[in-house]
């Protein structure tokens, strides 16, 4: 019999708490580096302030038939002016994978460059492979002024 | 001269037993036959590793990885840093041939089935290496932030993103945040001059270790021609000449196309621009792009993007471990459907690549 199998025979319970010391300790040490480390790779959340509207601009700075990217906080946003002169808005961030999309003349459509999905002028996608219509936004024209919101 | 070098050879000899290394040197041995062109791809992807890593230590002299100064300290290089447009030109064709050759290396390897038996870790290595190729192409393409990389940058985190549960945390992290900003463009720049060099220079050390501890791989076909009877040649100095030789002729080509076909700029990115028409990723990521373009946006009941995407990983895995499924080849039997699933793999890659270009 060695003298480490000696030991086990005479104390068991020493060595079993022995090993449970290390091991919680080794646990502990384990976890107190990777943790910081862990959260330190999420980055933090921005403190932005919530934007909920907008001025996009004047009514006469926008052409009929035609579209402009406005900036609503950190988001992009499509504001459409249409043949008839109405206003619409919607979110200009590609449902599919998250390209930025713009007004096509030629065809009146909403139409995105990356994956050549289209969009029609309620916001549905028609075509290629976006999943989901564009999310809407308000449009309020006071006055001159035309606002952009979110829609409740 | 020759007499001090020789001192000091014996002066290191002396202390580490140099002669060890050179006895194996000399002992070691090429195969020669019908497709030992293919030996030469690996070498060319390590010339064109170090090119990358002499090329981006001078690049980095110089240039700011932040979403202000980014695209500009690259305009400066580029017209004011005597010879800057050069590093920077052959930085970029660099990394385009670099994908090519260990794509041409990883084929022919796969055709061979130099994978095989006892090569298994040669090949994950390998093919580690190859996915972080794509992922310094990948983190790379975005440092000069102009508008091509934004929305490339966009589209390739979004589709991480896509992946079910751990895609967004994924998507997160790669971005620093929700969207593609300045903090991606550090992120990305952290990855592709610290993180993904270090760990590509452990599994290339392992790569090499495990080629010259092994050898060369004989292609099975060969056991059955009758006029291969084991012809071979030294590795030193008849091989190594050789690749030598290859790789003035590749550093040659670099120099065409850096100063004939200088790399561009283009615009720089606006966060709040359209994607451009005509938007294209880089060639080695086209098949995949054009495949996401024909999904339908559902198949069923699961998004196309993930179906796509899905697939895709799937496959990838599937290759990666091509030499634990593929049991007769490690036995040395034939085993042709190696052959058609490679050569359906080329032909699909070509065609959608082509198709993507037309498009």
């Amino acid at each position: 019999m060695t003298v480490s199998e000696q030991n086990k025979v005479r104390n068991p319970g020493k060595r079993d708490f022995l090993k449970v010391m290390l091991g919680s300790s080794l646990a502990a040490l384990t976890g107190s580096v990777l943790y910081p480390i862990v959260a330190y790779l999420k980055p933090p959340k921005s403190g932005e302030v919530e934007v909920s509207t907008v001025k996009a601009g004047k009514v006469d700075e926008f052409d009929r038939d035609s579209g402009q990217i406005i900036k609503f906080g950190t988001k992009p946003v499509l504001l459409v002016r249409t043949q008839e002169g109405e206003f619409r808005a919607f979110s200009a961030v590609c449902t599919h994978l998250d390209c930025t999309v713009q007004y096509r003349r030629e065809k009146g459509t909403i139409w995105c460059a990356c994956h050549n999905g289209t969009y029609d002028l309620t916001g549905r996608n028609i075509a290629g492979p976006p999943p989901r219509p564009l999310d809407e936004f308000r449009v309020i024209v006071q006055g001159e002024e035309v606002l952009i919101s979110k829609k409740a | 001269m020759n007499k001090k070098l020789k001192r000091l050879y014996y002066w290191v000899n002396d202390r580490v037993h140099l002669e060890d290394l050179v006895g194996f040197l000399g002992k070691k041995y090429v195969p020669v036959h019908s497709h030992s062109v293919w030996y030469y791809f690996g070498g060319v992807s390590l010339f064109l590793f170090i090119i990358q890593v002499v090329t981006g230590i001078l690049l980095l002299l110089y240039y700011k990885g932040s979403e202000e100064l980014a695209f500009e300290s690259i305009k400066f290089i580029m017209s004011k840093v005597m010879f800057g447009w050069l590093i920077r030109s052959v930085h970029s064709w660099a990394a385009n041939l670099f994908v090519l050759a260990a794509m041409i290396h990883m084929f022919s390897v796969f055709f061979t089935k130099a994978y095989r038996k006892p090569r298994e870790m040669t090949w994950l290595t390998g093919m580690l290496m190859f996915f972080l190729v794509l992922g310094f192409g990948f983190s790379g393409y975005l440092l000069p932030w102009n508008e091509l990389a934004f929305f490339a940058t966009k589209v390739g985190t979004d589709i991480a993103g896509v992946v079910p549960i751990i895609g967004k945390p994924i998507m997160i992290f790669l971005r620093g945040g929700e969207d593609v900003t300045g903090a991606t463009l550090s992120r990305l720049f952290g990855f592709h001059v610290a993180v993904f060099p270090g760990i590509f220079t452990v599994l290339l050390g392992i790569h090499l270790i495990l080629v010259q501890r092994q050898g060369m791989s004989e292609p099975m076909a060969l056991e059955g021609e009758l006029e291969w009877v084991g012809k071979t040649m030294p590795f030193f100095p008849n091989f190594l000449l050789r690749d030598l030789l290859l790789w003035l002729i590749v550093l040659n080509l670099l120099a065409i196309l850096a100063v004939f076909f200088p790399w561009e700029l283009g615009q720089k990115a606006d966060a709040f621009a359209p994607a451009p028409a005509g938007i294209k990723p880089e060639w080695y990521f086209m098949f995949m792009f054009q495949t996401l373009k024909y999904i339908p946006a559902k198949v069923v009941i699961i998004d196309g993007e993930v179906l796509g995407i899905l697939m895709f990983g799937l496959a990838g895995f599937l290759w990666t471990i091509v030499p634990f499924w593929d049991r007769k080849s490690s036995r040395r039997e034939k085993n042709r459907l190696i052959n058609y699933i490679g050569i359906v793999a080329v032909m699909y890659i070509i065609v959608l690549t082509i198709l993507g270009w037309l498009s």
